[in-house]
């Protein structure tokens, strides 16, 4: 599951923010190594909700700087 | 006028760049446009067959080199949905005019020299109608952060300025199917106030999308009659004319002041020779009777450049193939007088439809190249006049002639004039 969980959020951020699929490492910052900005984070969390069937509240959604931060966060939601 | 006196900073052209139906790139349009080729055809943007309007002038996809659009040319993928398709056509001509003219400021002095004003008339209409429908099927909180930002008329100055580092003057003009004149026009009174000494302007227009045609539909202004013959839909002056097509495009003019161009050695298209505006104040969609306020907008436009109806060699109409037609032909020739026979004048909206906000920009461009070449853009489809007239319409096929100083009108709904004057440049 938490590998599906894994290579879904990669795919995502791949195709969100326009970058190769070798960057995005577990400790990738979405916006220090992958480039995005504070809108392309927003999008990327609702692209998460969406994809993930899950609620990422605001103050949730603002720690969530990595792509482990991620993986994590919506792994724990779903196991919940 | 206003800022005509003898000591008034010159300004020029020194960079081009056209989006249009017929090709992406300035010379390849100018290269069609004289070969009477036409841009419009059957909409392919949506489904348009419940629509009365079915026809316009979408720009071509396909390889850059063939003048086709390919848009990750122009813009990363990345950043593409975080804009309207207005704005990337105005960056594709943006980036071309710029390129073109060899501008590449770097000090911070230079940089804050340089300001860009892109106008449009609509904006990011389906941009704002995909996200209309998003909300009106409970999708409120899921609206893409970009919505706002990539709907937004000034946003393409706005990313024009932060792909290139202007720091000038940025600046959006809104007046219809003025816009692009305007932009010109008020870009140019910046450099000869000194507010910048570089200005990238023009107009960018998007608005073949449902809800576009079928609002102009509903407000009578498209032609219906030719949607099986959709190049013989916009037939300016024409008596068998019916509305406008609509067309989507962009037009961008690197304007300079003089000695600042001179002395970095650019190349000059031509000189922003004078600018003349008015109002209606008359009605939202029809102009006033005998387009006296266009009559007014030209002879501001001719007095601010100095210059009379007889230095005049051709008019780039507004002429949107309306019943407004007429109207402007009249005022053109009460304004030229005894001149009027010696001028000529086309609508080059017979072969790429009505851009709307970027339709004065590109017909800017258009007057710039007919000097240049000596060869002026024919109206296409003018096969038997409404009115007869002294006046040269350039009917089916481009004409030889040496021009000196060109005319460009543009007007807009809610009585909005606004008048070019193009020069041949002289040192």
């Amino acid at each position: 599951m938490s590998n599906e969980i894994a290579d879904k959020v990669k795919k995502i951020v791949v195709e969100h923010l326009g970058v190769e699929e070798d960057q995005v490492k577990p400790d990738a910052s979405f916006i220090d190594d992958l480039g995005a900005d504070s809108l392309d984070t927003v999008e990327l969390v609702m692209a998460f909700e969406e994809a993930f069937s899950v609620e990422i509240p605001e103050d949730a959604a603002e720690k969530i700087a990595t792509v482990n931060d991620a993986i994590e966060y919506i792994t724990k939601q779903k196991a919940a | 006028m206003s800022g005509s006196g003898t000591n008034r900073k010159r300004v020029v052209v020194t960079g081009i760049g056209v989006v249009s139906p017929l090709a992406v790139g300035a010379e390849l349009t100018w290269k069609r446009l004289i070969d009477s080729q036409s841009g419009i055809g059957p909409i392919t943007h949506f489904d348009a067959s419940g629509l009365p309007a079915q026809i316009a002038g979408e720009v071509p996809e396909g390889p850059t080199a063939d003048g086709g659009l390919t848009l990750s040319d122009w813009i990363p993928v990345k950043e593409q949905k975080k804009m309207d398709r207005f704005i990337h056509l105005g960056l594709a001509a943006g980036i071309q005019a710029v390129e073109d003219s060899g501008w590449k400021p770097e000090t911070e002095e230079d940089c804050c020299a340089t300001g860009v004003m892109m106008g449009s008339g609509i904006g990011g209409l389906k941009t704002i109608y995909d996200n209309s429908v998003a909300v009106s099927s409970g999708k409120a909180r899921r609206l893409s952060p970009f919505f706002i930002p990539s709907s937004l008329i000034n946003l393409t100055a706005g990313h024009l300025s932060i792909r290139y580092g202007f720091k000038g003057p940025n600046h959006a003009v809104v007046t219809a199917c003025a816009s692009g004149t305007h932009a010109i026009g008020d870009a140019s009174r910046l450099i000869q106030h000194g507010d910048a000494k570089v200005m990238v302007a023009g107009g960018a227009e998007a608005a073949v999308c449902e809800l576009g045609i079928a609002g102009f539909c509903s407000a009578r202004a498209l032609s219906t009659g030719f949607n099986e013959n959709p190049i013989g839909a916009s037939r300016p002056w024409d008596k068998e004319r019916d509305g406008f097509v609509m067309g989507e495009g962009a037009g961008v003019l690197v304007l300079e002041e003089y000695e600042h161009a001179k002395r970095r050695g650019a190349k000059i298209y031509g000189e922003i020779g004078g600018y003349g505006l008015s109002g209606d104040a008359y009605h939202i969609t029809a102009p006033a009777e005998n387009h006296e306020g266009a009559y007014r907008a030209m002879q501001a436009a001719l007095e601010d450049a100095r210059v009379t109806p007889s230095d005049i060699g051709y008019v780039n109409a507004h002429g949107t193939s309306t019943m407004a037609d007429d109207l402007e032909l009249g005022a053109v020739e009460r304004l030229f007088g005894d001149a009027a026979s010696k001028t000529s004048m086309s609508s080059t909206k017979s072969a790429i439809g009505h851009l709307l906000g970027a339709a004065g920009a590109v017909e800017a461009i258009f007057c710039l190249q007919a000097m240049r070449d000596g060869i002026l853009p024919p109206t296409l489809n003018l096969d038997n006049p409404a009115s007869e007239s002294a006046i040269d319409r350039i009917p089916h096929k481009a004409k030889e002639k040496q021009v000196d100083v060109a005319l460009s009108n543009s007007f807009g709904f809610g009585g909005t004039n606004a008048s070019l004057i193009l020069k041949r440049f002289k040192d």
